[in-house]
């Protein structure tokens, strides 16, 4: 019996203890009536034939492509000691750290956790983690409604569409409206964006960089917002903000950010991290678990869970959030991910990907019917107009064996030419002359 | 306790990233660059993973201790369930190729797995259909209300109300507030819902009933039956909570006895680990009237035996995640279901049960057992007058046990609810009472000697009044 230890001997003394004569005499409540209608799984497999099975499954997937897809999520290296230390029994397999006696593993890596994540965005105070980006920029949204009692959340289209999406369907049944800012060819519209912000919004969204790769300043509208009393949100890159004009210096007031490239695999989606910071003034209004500094009774440093009472198990209907689990392991990862590589090596990687897209693009743009969308600057990733349909060209490059980038028309009306392209430092210069050739001989 | 902060020595590294060809000031104009770099920490290879092993063993875990905490189901989490999910062929693949022109034949293997274990949830608890997308329970009691919700404005129905019993989880009236309703809080009577109080609750205005079952008491709902009847009268739906699940699958379908949405914890049911706190799956399943409103996309199979995503569903809520939620979780899952498999299901609700029984019999001399009857995967106690549930948990840590779950439900006294789990042997079940009566006993004569404890582990009591009041949420740069 998988996983189940009782002996015949044992199972016997203990239903004698309980008083009584059959293990499904426990589940006399469950009336013959309520019993399962059809019960139609497979019997059980044994391990090594449940190894072969999986391994069968995952050899159908093809993950030997020549990489040049993004969109929001990166193929960044990943140093073997995350797995190594993340997947430890210690951390796997403890519960959330309400007992913080024994917790102290999992509290302070939260606590690095929260000052590294500070420290990346230049903000105040961070949570434990969030579900993921999109989550995070709707419970950033519900703290800015909750904290200026405004409705109006102004949302710059060039952020992700799938975000959006989320944003959307999370806040569908709140009392918040959405105003969508159309980009500009690839580019935030940052004077409409300004215009947007009246007296009745809660906040304003933008995304850096946004979603074509572009990078902007977004300080200007974060001052705007501040004049109406808003609040200005905005999602961020982890990896290229080791170089990036930080959330702070632009004057936001909530940060968040997908910690998938800071030590997570892909993984078809899932699990991602869900990073939040925001400044101090508004840390009672952030949702999530938070971890604080204190001293036991032997006036040893240590660490809690603190600000409870923002949270459901204590507040009920009246919490900040609903959130109970969160994505503590990624979060423990992307803390040994950041540690692993320190300010030096998150720079670095930042920057070969950067310098990659830069040879990458500069290599397209000589190719005849290919022009880059705009002449914005970029980080890792940025968007070209092809002459013909990208969907179909990323579908031919695909059995080349290349992901030659994200055709945005699947979600931007009239821009079914857009090819949006990135690149990490894993990405070799090599990789990027065969794209090239073989992008060149269908165009 | 030094932190990674404290331990870092400018110039050292880890980690070593071939030099860039070019730098970031060369590459972009000065005013959209940082000022200056981000105080990460600075180690060496062997400091990080020295900080993370020495501080792992600060940790209690399940394979470490037992964890008898009720409402968590902290079950072994098998090894080789780990392997599989981070087989190369899920952990490498781009989640957006899927939906690429023609994509989807690239991720078969992935699109198979969510198909599969959609069919395994939907078998093993009589629904029609299930969602993987969200991201945790209380995800999932969200999308399940969000799902409610739009049935009932497709219908016509004006509803605005959600009923939540008091004996329910926080997230329960949480989510439901999320999803834009306002609750009604019902009392229980014995340990039940009481049908009059619900009778009285149940206006026209009611959208559902949020139930967890068995309840958090650890006892099986013995009106179930009747509360389907009369919530049927007013179109009112049924929400199954899933924390409790692992008593009784296998044993009794959600579907079969009148629930139209549940959600799942398969972290805790399905035996994937729960990560210091997550991440957790919080799969959604419907009967017929809900599928429509599922989030997008979907997977389908098609009748050559492939499968495609599809996300053409006019009535759709929309996106719960950005794709199809924490794969990587339920595919643990799946292979824990498909070790277990036919026999396995109901045999685990089967020992969890007997385990709780086992343990509710043995403590039920020295501890105020309120229920005297056969309770379900977790029990519910309070210690003898005067004596603090808080003080017995710390003095269980100091001998290597995790706490019980402490003061949930609010509506007992000093609760004190132990789950101990099937996987857990009689042996340590039977230290778990040795040591709680020896508490219990040594505390009528001493009580300081609990309120002293735990003595020796890594820490002792904390001062959370102090944490609260100084928010030191962070290290402060030197």
């Amino acid at each position: 019996m998988p996983y189940i230890p009782h002996t015949p001997e044992e199972l016997q003394e203990m239903l004698n203890v309980i008083g009584v004569t059959s293990l499904d005499d426990l589940f006399a409540d469950i009336q013959a009536d309520m019993r399962p209608k059809s019960f139609n799984i497979p019997e059980g497999k044994s391990e090594s034939e449940l190894t072969a099975y999986f391994e069968e499954m995952a050899g159908k997937n093809k993950t030997d492509f020549i990489n040049f897809l993004g969109a929001g999520y990166y193929d960044h290296y990943i140093p073997k000691a995350v797995d190594a230390l993340a997947q430890r029994g210690e951390f796997l397999t403890s519960y959330t750290p309400y007992q913080p006696e024994v917790s102290q593993g999992t509290l302070q890596s939260i606590f690095e956790y929260q000052t590294a994540v500070c420290r990346l965005l230049d903000m105040d105070c961070a949570n434990a983690s969030l579900f993921d980006i999109g989550h995070s920029l709707f419970e950033a949204g519900m703290m800015a409604a909750r904290h200026t009692r405004k409705h109006i959340w102004v949302v710059d289209e060039a952020i992700n569409p799938i975000w959006r999406k989320m944003l959307a369907t999370y806040s569908a049944n709140q009392n918040v409206q959405i105003v969508t800012v159309p980009h500009n060819n690839g580019i935030s519209d940052k004077n409409a964006l300004i215009k947007a912000i009246d007296d009745n919004t809660a906040a304003v969204m933008v995304q850096n960089p946004n979603f074509f790769g572009a990078i902007d300043d977004y300080t200007e509208i974060f001052a705007k917002a501040k004049e109406h009393k808003a609040l200005g949100v905005i999602s961020v890159y982890p990896v290229m903000q080791a170089v990036l004009k930080t959330p702070g210096e632009m004057g936001a007031d909530i940060a968040v950010a997908e910690g998938q490239s800071l030590g997570l695999p892909l993984s078809f989606g899932g699990p991602y991290l869900g990073m939040m910071a925001c400044r101090k003034e508004l840390v009672r209004q952030m949702p999530g678990r938070i971890v604080g500094k204190t001293n036991d009774l032997n006036g040893k440093e240590g660490f809690v869970l603190t600000l409870q009472a923002r949270e459901q198990h204590i507040r009920r209907a009246k919490a900040t959030s609903n959130i109970c689990s969160n994505q503590g392991l990624c979060a423990l990862r992307s803390i040994i991910h950041m540690a692993l590589l320190g300010p030096e090596g998150l720079k670095r990687t930042a920057e070969t990907s950067m310098y990659l897209a830069r040879v990458l693009a500069d290599k397209l743009a000589k190719l005849p019917n290919v022009s880059l969308l705009n002449s914005a600057p970029y980080g890792n990733e940025f968007a070209v107009k092809l002459s013909q349909n990208a969907e179909k060209i990323v579908s031919v490059m695909a059995k080349q064996g290349f992901l030659c980038g994200f055709p945005v028309g699947q979600y931007y009306q009239g821009m079914e030419n857009v090819l949006l392209l990135s690149c990490t430092e894993k990405n070799t210069e090599e990789q990027i002359d065969k794209l090239v050739t073989t992008l060149g001989g269908l165009l | 306790m030094r932190t990674l902060f404290d331990k870092s020595v400018k110039g050292r590294m880890a980690v070593v990233p071939a030099m860039p060809k070019k730098h970031a000031e060369d590459m972009l104009p000065h005013n959209l660059l940082r000022a200056k770099p981000a105080k990460l920490p600075e180690l060496s290879e062997l400091d990080v993973v020295r900080h993370f092993t020495q501080n792992s063993h600060k940790n209690f875990s399940v394979d470490g201790n037992f964890y008898p905490l009720g409402s968590c189901t902290m079950k072994y989490n098998a090894k080789v369930i780990e392997h599989v999910a981070g087989l190369a062929g899920f952990s490498k693949l781009h989640p957006l190729i899927a939906q690429l022109n023609h994509g989807e034949q690239y991720t078969q293997g992935a699109l198979q797995a969510v198909y599969e274990i959609e069919q395994y949830l939907c078998e093993i608890n009589g629904m029609k259909a299930f969602t993987m997308q969200p991201m945790s329970g209380a995800n999932g009691e969200f999308t399940g209300v969000m799902l409610i919700a739009a049935y009932h404005k497709d219908k016509g129905n004006k509803k605005t109300k959600i009923v939540v019993p008091d004996s329910a989880h926080g997230t329960n009236p949480a989510s439901a507030m999320m999803a834009g309703y306002e609750i009604v809080n019902i009392p229980s009577k014995d340990g039940m819902i009481d049908p009059d109080v619900l009778e009285a609750a149940l206006t026209d205005d009611v959208a559902a009933l949020m139930m967890t079952c068995p309840n958090t008491l650890g006892l099986f709902e013995r009106h179930l039956p009747k509360i389907v009847e009369k919530l049927r009268k007013i179109d009112a739906l049924l929400y199954y909570d899933g924390a409790n699940l692992n008593a009784i699958m296998g044993k009794m379908r959600v579907g079969d006895v009148g629930f139209d949405v549940v959600h799942l914890n398969l972290h805790k049911t399905m035996g994937t680990p729960h990560g210091g706190g997550g991440p957790g799956s919080g799969a959604v399943g419907v009967s017929e009237r809900l599928e429509p409103y599922l989030p997008v996309g979907r997977v389908v199979k098609n009748s050559d035996g492939t499968f495609k995503l599809n996300f053409d569903y006019p009535k759709t809520i929309g996106y719960i995640a950005p794709f199809l939620g924490n794969f990587a979780v339920y595919v643990k899952a799946l292979a824990y279901i498909m070790r277990l498999g036919k026999a396995g299901i109901p045999r685990a609700a089967e020992y969890a049960v007997l385990n709780a029984n086992y343990l509710r019999k043995k403590m039920d001399s020295f501890l105020n057992v309120p229920f005297d009857r056969i309770c379900m995967h977790e029990f519910v106690s309070s210690p003898p007058e005067g004596m603090k549930a808080l003080d017995l948990a710390k003095a269980l840590l100091e001998n290597g046990i995790h706490a019980p779950t402490i003061y949930f439900p609010l509506i007992v006294h000093e609760c004190l609810m132990f789950e101990p789990t099937e996987t857990e042997n009689k042996d340590t079940l039977d230290e778990l009472v040795k040591l709680m009566q020896e508490f219990v006993e040594k505390g009528k004569q001493d009580p300081e000697f609990l309120q002293q404890m735990p003595l020796t582990t890594p820490l002792r009591r904390l001062d959370e009044t102090y944490a609260a009041r100084q928010m030191i949420l962070k290290q402060e740069e030197e």
